[in-house]
């Protein structure tokens, strides 16, 4: 097990290594320069090679990715002279615009994209599972059609379309929920629940269709299964066939897409937190963009990247636990 | 893995197919899939709806010409300046003159907008699907097939850009690219990602088809590695790869939306279906109608093609090969 753990952390630092390469040879291959940028419009040559010189851009780029990555894992001095910035473990470099450290920043959002991802997460597993384990046992009938028409045309549905209507019948018609703005977990749990709930709902329904559609086939594959027969020829009763031996392997291909999607999540949904304008990963980096705050984007891109490789993880060390076959 | 004993049934692999002269499906598997598609009402409704889409989007031109207006042209009088450029009329301007009425303050003609928008939905979603089938094919055939360093390799490969946060990464590498053609650089990011989904269902069928006897009568017949992939394996994977292509069609088409939606793809004036809707947004109150004909064009699409690609799945690939 300890040998398996050790080969899945070394093959997770190789992942992320890779990641962070790719990503850095290709914001450095871009023609936008991030020195004129920071610069600005009335910039002279001589000013301008010298902000190149204090940012590290003029060393080569396999010089700036070592510097990246020693300041990640020891922290680094940026700059020199007497506006050198000291940026401590674990150095993401600082934000262009703002000057602030980027793990700063990431580590201040985070909590919003959490609290956004792992609400909609309990929503759509609740629905998305309800309605696919539901259809799946009553194969063929009115209520599975029912159900798998609502989730194909709901999985239609981009998340912008689904997040403004439920806004316009939701806030603006009915007046049930407020326009949702973050109130932090810690500060006020009812407000942070009332506000988020409109969001939640608009990412959870997407996906709870997409879960719905996984885990009606998923589920009717596993109660083909002759073991399935067996249990129910022993005398087993209904539910106890249907929760013990069918959900418990069914399940097993959701929760890897599960895995995969959270740990997309985590690192910001982009577009909901764009919409409802909700303070987290997603937007900081949308922002980011707008104002080519490269060491920003480059960070949430490693966070993003970490959150979907450790998930994975994760859900892998899950399988082994329960399956000692994975281990070897 | 032992040479299988029964013969193979159902229509997903069907070696007799194999032979010399049909590179793709056998003809009466085209005719049993097509009879099954058109039999049933919601994939022949699908159908219908994909190809009714396709067309209006290889003749858009033709289209706005016909209803008079080009998607740039500005009509002053088909808006209200006193009502902050509104369009005149019920329903965002709906009526003889703007079939679908017209965008806010511009007074550009909507129909004539959405119908090109659909050609550039269409061509960006078809090419990256075409880039990441034609990748994908190829790297899981390889990896399948081939097995041992090839398959380490590429399956490392295909593990990596799975970890990869697409969607962001996508978005960061649209909005740094400046001077580009947008329509190919958001074809190539988009497929850049997609590939390793189909290359895993691809490796799995290639790894059970290289020991099957058709494959091991024609290695002992003297045929070459590129001779048996593209007569020998390849027909017999060509079922589930067409189901999974036409499946990834409406995730294609929602990506580009999405990014379109955000503002880093196509750049205006040229239309897109997702880069209207997020110019909706802001009239979503005052002009819904704005908002809804982009909305219902992008929502059909999808929806047909993933109903297509749902049938066309279970028609030839029944057993499953989902990634």
């Amino acid at each position: 097990m300890i040998a398996y753990l050790a080969r899945r952390c070394l093959g997770v630092a190789g992942v992320l290594l890779a990641i962070c390469a790719v990503t850095f040879v290709i914001f450095h291959l871009l023609p936008a320069d991030p020195a004129a940028a920071a610069c600005g419009k009335t910039c002279s040559p001589e000013r301008l090679a010298e902000v190149r010189r204090f940012m590290g851009l003029d060393q080569p780029v396999w010089r700036q990715f070592g510097d990246y990555l020693v300041g990640i894992f020891a922290g680094r001095e940026l700059g020199s002279g007497p506006h050198a910035l000291q940026c401590g473990f674990p150095c993401l470099g600082y934000s262009y615009e703002n000057a602030l450290p980027v793990w700063d920043l990431l580590m201040d959002r985070l909590p919003v994209s959490a609290s956004l991802a792992f609400g909609a997460a309990c929503l759509w597993l609740v629905l998305g599972l309800g309605a696919g384990v539901t259809a799946a046992l009553r194969k063929g009938g009115l209520l599975d059609r029912t159900l798998m028409v609502t989730a194909v045309a709901t999985a239609s549905l981009p998340v912008y379309f689904t997040a403004m209507m439920l806004l316009y019948a939701l806030v603006r018609l009915t007046g049930l929920l407020p326009y949702p703005a973050y109130v932090p977990l810690t500060d006020d749990p009812v407000s942070w629940a009332a506000n988020l709930l409109l969001p939640w709902t608009a990412l959870a329904l997407l996906y709870a269709a997409m879960y719905a559609r996984q885990s009606r086939s998923s589920m009717i594959e596993t109660m083909a299964q002759p073991y399935i027969r067996t249990a129910r020829a022993k005398g087993l009763p209904a539910r106890s066939v249907v929760v013990k031996h069918g959900l418990r392997s069914a399940m097993t291909p959701v929760l890897t897409l599960f895995g995969m999607d959270l740990g997309a999540l985590l690192a910001g949904a982009v577009i909901t937190e764009s919409i409802f304008g909700i303070p987290g990963v997603g937007r900081l980096f949308y922002d980011a963009l707008q104002r080519s705050d490269q060491p920003v984007v480059l960070g949430v891109t490693l966070l993003a990247a970490f959150f979907i490789v450790a998930a994975n993880v994760v859900i892998d060390l899950l399988y082994a636990v329960v399956d000692p076959r994975v281990r070897n | 893995m032992s040479i299988p004993t029964v013969p193979a049934t159902g229509p997903g692999d069907a070696p007799p197919a194999a032979g010399p002269g049909s590179p793709v499906l056998p003809d009466a598997l085209w005719r049993t899939t097509w009879r099954r598609l058109w039999g049933d009402r919601g994939s022949r409704t699908a159908l219908i709806a994909a190809a009714l889409l396709i067309l209006v989007a290889l003749t858009a031109p033709l289209l706005s010409r016909l209803g008079g207006w080009s998607p740039t042209d500005f009509d002053p009088d088909a808006i209200d300046p006193y009502l902050g450029g509104l369009p005149h009329g019920a329903l965002g301007g709906i009526g003889a003159d703007h079939w679908l009425g017209v965008e806010p303050v511009t007074g550009r003609d909507l129909f004539a907008r959405v119908v090109h928008g659909a050609q550039v939905s269409l061509l960006i979603a078809f090419a990256a699907t075409a880039i990441v089938v034609v990748t994908g094919t190829s790297a899981g055939i390889a990896a399948g097939y081939f097995g041992g360093r090839v398959d380490t390799v590429l399956s490392r490969l295909m593990d990596l850009t799975m970890s990869f946060p697409s969607l962001i990464f996508m978005i960061a590498m649209m909005s740094v690219a400046q001077d580009v053609n947008r329509v190919v650089l958001m074809t190539v990011v988009i497929g850049v990602f997609g590939w390793p989904g189909i290359a895993r269902v691809v490796r799995a069928e290639a790894l059970s088809l290289r020991h099957r006897e058709f494959v091991e009568a024609a290695r002992a017949c003297g045929s070459g590695p590129w001779r048996i992939l593209t007569r020998q394996v390849l027909p017999n994977i060509s079922g589930p790869v067409i189901a999974y292509t036409t499946l990834l069609i409406p995730g294609m088409i929602s990506t580009e939306a999405a990014l379109s939606f955000l503002g880093v793809g196509v750049r205006p004036p040229t239309p897109s279906w997702g880069q209207m809707i997020a110019e909706a947004v802001a009239y979503y109150e005052t002009d819904p109608m704005y908002f809804v004909v982009p909305s219902v064009f992008l929502f059909v699409a999808v929806l047909a093609f993933t109903v297509l690609g749902d049938a066309l799945r279970d028609i030839l690939d029944p057993q499953g090969g989902r990634p």
